[in-house]
């Protein structure tokens, strides 16, 4: 049988062969393994550049804001915030959301990434990582305060407390501690194994330079790191395992974080599309904010040949293909609301988009449903100006969608009686500008003092780091 | 010539010349040698004979372990040493105590990879001799390096000298100890 089909196929098909797309190059201009270290490198090796320290003090005077607005709450009390009855959760939960949202995308592109074999990660994924710790420092910040009484915070632990009584986990708000916590600690940990690397790095080109204490503080850190093919399989294999860990868990922190709104009986809250849509959310504004970051990094230190274009439009695409998820779990939301036949829910609904809060829901909608469609043009996505604007929006949008979820649910609920509107004081707005001080401050002390970049990665993901040249391992 | 040698050492410029330089070294029967490469290189396990990792094993301990302090820290807690009813749910039940045991179980998981990562090259390490070599910055930059260590039974300073010099290996010199 097969004999008779073969002769009988037609002579073109012989000569037919598969297309084979070329590749897209991580690193443009075929820079070889040293010029990516000294550019790296060179970055925390060179001077602190000026406008480095203009934004250093500038970060340093906006996170004053947080400070000083924190002082205020501790020794005042929580009244000084615009939270009250109805909306007793208000700004500081909605900041929290927003900044832990925001670390989503961090480890996306660190494990989700590197799992689906992205090797566009490599150049991105230790600044978003860095992003994601800083964020959940910032997002840590208003769950702590807004229990009122901050030096009973430690309640939330399993430690037992005056009267020996233990945290109740039946609270998807105990659930919240134990998935942020945990989520953070993780991040830094999957950070610290990315560094090691590059921390041996910057010892060893410290020491060749001769300056001795830097040397000493980056081979501390690097923990006698020798680049060994042996510990390389097992720092592999590591890797590979934390990547799989850290993504059911970035998956888990932002549905656990929905399970504070879902599992309650509030209408609009209590639906079981929220830890799906929270997730989406979560990674469409963490790309924002990655893209916000990385675009003025990637002018400011000439790293064109590292960032590429190619990198852009991977991210541009992610964020056009979440923020339009988050537009259909809107539409969805909106949809379901009416079909369930609940007054409460549809009302709640009616009142979002046309009620006391109709500008805010209408923000919500222009920055994340219609700003995310212009990245399905080239030309968007090669203006980077422009993506770069758009991701303002982007991160704005996110923002007033928690803003959204929280105060028009809680404003106007089941009884009339108990409606109110919530505005926000001076402290409150103060405190929540302050964050992003902040998180500046973090982020300016990470690309002054580590590698913005995982030079290892970036080195593994290039041609020449093939040791077959393109074809395959004869012995695999 | 210092007295009692570590190894020695050889570099090589690209990751195809140090995989066919770690075939034959392989097959030359040596067990106490290493490679130091800037970045991994997709393969050379296989050149080496390295078996492979066996970090799974401490992570998969690691995850059971978190799982069931998970479980247990909240029988025990809410169902056995201070019982409090809310809002008449069961004292204890496995699914209200799942996120949290889920998120224990991925903490734990995360330690205990770290941990037995870091166990298993030996890390935090205050000394080795290679890193005394005066060229070893380039195996943390651009280039690629085979050690031979003297302890290896096969070791014999004319003919793993000659061995790595056939294979191709650059600048060859005696590590001291």
């Amino acid at each position: 049988m097969s004999h008779a089909s073969e002769h009988s196929a037609p002579a073109i098909l012989n000569e037919v062969k598969a297309t084979s797309l070329p590749r897209a190059k991580m690193v443009d201009n075929d820079r070889d393994f040293a010029w990516i270290t000294d550019k790296i490198c060179g970055i925390v090796e060179g001077k602190t550049p000026s406008w480095w320290w203009w934004c250093f003090a500038v970060a340093c005077f906006m996170a004053c804001f947080t400070v000083a607005g924190i002082t205020y709450v501790v020794a005042t009390g929580v009244g000084v915030w615009g939270h009250r009855s109805p909306v007793n959760w208000s700004w500081p939960i909605v900041n929290f959301v927003f900044w832990i949202g925001i670390g989503h995308a961090g480890t996306l592109i660190s494990a989700i990434l590197c799992l689906l074999r992205q090797k566009w990660r490599t150049s991105i994924n230790r600044a978003a990582e860095a992003m994601t710790i800083f964020a959940v420092v910032c997002a840590g910040i208003f769950p702590v305060f807004h229990v009122g009484r901050v030096w009973y915070a430690w309640f939330l632990f399993p430690i037992p407390n005056y009267n020996n009584i233990w945290p109740q986990f039946r609270s998807p708000l105990e659930w919240d501690v134990f998935a942020v916590s945990t989520y953070g600690t993780v991040s830094v940990l999957f950070w610290y194994v990315g560094l090691l690397p590059d921390l041996a790095t910057l010892r060893d080109r410290f020491a060749l330079a001769g300056r001795e204490t830097r040397a000493k503080i980056y081979g501390f850190f690097a923990l006698g790191w020798r680049s060994s093919a042996r510990a390389w399989s097992n720092y592999e294999m590591a890797y590979l395992i934390l990547a799989g860990i850290a993504t059911p868990l970035v998956l888990s922190v932002h549905t656990i974080v929905s399970f504070d709104f879902a599992v309650s009986l509030i209408p609009g809250w209590h639906t079981t599309i929220f830890p799906p849509y929270f997730v989406a959310g979560a990674i469409f504004s963490g790309f924002g904010m990655v893209l916000t970051l990385m675009l003025p990094l990637r002018a400011i230190y000439k790293l064109e040949d590292l960032i590429t274009q190619y990198h852009i439009d991977c991210m541009c695409k992610i964020t056009l293909a979440t923020g339009t998820m988050v537009g259909y779990a809107y539409a969805m939301e909106f949809f379901i609301a009416w079909y369930s036949g609940n007054p409460y829910e549809g009302f709640t609904f009616i009142n979002r988009a046309f009620g006391p809060y109709a500008w805010a829901y209408w923000i919500m909608i222009s920055c994340n449903v219609i700003t995310p469609q212009f990245f399905w043009f080239k030309a968007v996505r090669n203006n980077t100006t422009f993506v770069w604007v758009l991701s303002l929006f982007v991160n704005l949008g996110m923002w007033f969608e928690r803003f959204v979820i929280i105060c028009t649910s809680l404003t106007r609920d089941f009884l009339p009686s108990s409606w109110g509107y919530l505005s926000p004081t001076v402290i409150d707005i103060f405190t929540f500008f302050g964050t992003f001080g902040v998180f500046s401050v973090l982020f300016l002390l990470f690309i002054r003092f580590l590698p913005l970049m995982a030079m290892a990665e970036i080195k593994g993901v290039t041609p020449q780091a093939d040791a077959f040249n393109g074809h395959k391992n004869p012995h695999a | 010539m210092a007295e009692h040698p570590y190894g020695l050492i050889a570099r090589f410029n690209t990751p195809g010349d140090l995989y066919h330089a770690a075939e034959k070294v392989r097959d030359a029967g040596y067990k106490n040698w290493d490679c130091l490469t800037p970045m991994p290189i997709h393969g050379l396990d296989t050149a080496m004979g390295v078996k492979r990792s066996i970090v799974p094993r401490f992570s998969l301990t690691g995850g059971i372990t978190g799982f069931c302090t998970g479980m247990s820290m909240i029988w025990w807690m809410n169902a056995y040493d201070y019982k409090i009813i809310v809002g008449g749910k069961p004292l204890f039940s496995p699914l209200f105590a799942f996120p949290v045991s889920y998120e224990l179980t991925i903490l734990f998981t995360a330690f205990a990879t770290i941990g037995g990562m870091f166990f298993l090259n030996g890390l935090t390490q205050l000394y080795h001799p290679v890193l005394k070599y005066d060229k070893i910055h380039r195996a943390t930059d651009d280039s690629f390096f085979i050690v031979i260590e003297t302890s290896d039974p096969r070791f014999n300073a004319d003919n793993t000298r000659a061995l790595l010099a056939e294979a191709g290996g650059l600048e060859i010199a005696e590590l001291e100890a």
